[in-house]
């Protein structure tokens, strides 16, 4: 079984691209997303992300190495581009808008929250960022995301490879734990109206420490 | 002094750490991170955190020392050093910085140099209490036996 999980796992392995500008944190995501089996790259601000991603020329959500991003977790605030700010743009780019984006911060305002949910996070996390987060956010928003993307992905013309590959093993990958058979059948909007009480309530447990 | 001893002295040694408020249950996060692929992983984030702060804490007393004070640029600077010293789990370090922010935002320059001092203090303290821990560790790997959980 142990076998079989990771030959699924190498076949199919969620690539994540974190943003923060602290060398700290950087170290610290890559490990807790390393560890949850994911491929990382780690960027220190929001301007080398959409470099990363190709944003400027539309180039697809291919980056410089040929790895498809599933899932942006990126600090909020930054120098220069703040997260919001890059929520904003990859949410209001056709080509990377189906990518879920979680937001962290070590402020946890009602406002800011309600601010990056609206503009289309999955999730608001409150620093310091912990395994059992990282392991939420797989289970809530790939889960989630890549089926919906996917299945929507189907109807425009794809140029690569890899999305077919990635599209057919995403329904039966076994790399995540608790995986449900059948996709989650929350929509985008939902998830916007949803989240809010789960991370108000993760931000008000956060309060007691 | 003999294995079992060393393996004594640092667990009662991190115990302490984390019973007077030096650190907090965010460096416990670290430390089950660490494994047999990467056993250095929580000595080189904090590693990362002596240099950061350092990097900080030199910018926030020169900008102290200007004739006009940037309070805005030093308030970013102090929640760049609250953020790195949550990340690691220096508790003291980052409440401190919590009455610094308050601080900048009040424009008060005495408030300010008085923190930095004892954020220079708290800092000083617990890069020594953290490098006196890891050799402590060091030593238990060089005398064969495998560091207490």
């Amino acid at each position: 079984m142990e076998v079989a999980g990771e030959v699924l796992a190498s076949e199919f392995q969620l690539h994540v691209l974190a943003v923060d500008d602290s060398h700290v944190d950087r170290k610290v995501i890559e490990k807790l997303l390393k560890i949850s089996s994911c491929k990382v790259t780690t960027v220190e601000s929001g301007a080398r992300a959409l470099q990363f991603l190709g944003l400027d020329e539309e180039k697809g959500s291919l980056g410089f190495n040929g790895l498809k991003v599933n899932l942006i977790m990126t600090d909020y605030s930054m120098p220069g581009m703040t997260g919001y700010e890059l929520l904003k743009k990859i949410k209001r780019s056709s080509a990377f808008r189906e990518i879920p984006v979680v937001i962290m911060s070590s402020e946890n305002i009602l406002t800011r929250i309600d601010s990056c949910l609206e503009e289309g996070a999955e999730e608001f996390l409150v620093k310091p960022v912990k395994l059992s987060d990282v392991k939420r956010v797989m289970n809530d928003c790939i889960m989630r995301g890549e089926t919906e993307g996917n299945n929507r992905r189907r109807v425009d013309k794809r140029k690569f490879e890899d999305d077919n590959h990635a599209s057919s093993s995403s329904s039966s990958s076994s790399s995540i734990p608790s995986s449900p058979s059948s996709p989650l059948p929350s929509s985008p909007s939902t998830a916007a109206t949803s989240s809010p009480l789960h991370s108000l309530k993760r931000a008000k447990l956060r309060d007691h420490n | 002094m003999d294995l079992v001893q060393l393996q004594r002295q640092l667990v009662d040694y991190r115990t302490s750490l984390y019973h007077e408020g030096f650190l907090d249950e965010q460096f416990t996060q670290l430390q089950s991170l660490q494994d047999e692929n990467n056993p250095d992983f929580v000595v080189e984030v904090v590693s990362l955190f002596f240099e950061d702060s350092e990097r900080l804490l030199n910018e926030l007393s020169k900008a102290l020392e200007q004739q006009v004070i940037d309070f805005k640029r030093m308030d970013a600077q102090v929640h760049q050093l609250k953020g790195s010293s949550s990340s690691i789990g220096a508790h003291r370090v980052q409440k401190l910085c919590i009455v610094f922010r308050n601080y900048c935002e009040a424009q008060n320059v005495e408030g300010c140099l008085k923190c930095l001092q004892q954020v220079k203090h708290e800092y000083g303290i617990i890069k020594t209490k953290l490098e006196s821990m890891f050799q402590l560790e060091q030593q238990i790997l060089n005398a064969g036996g495998s560091i207490p959980v």
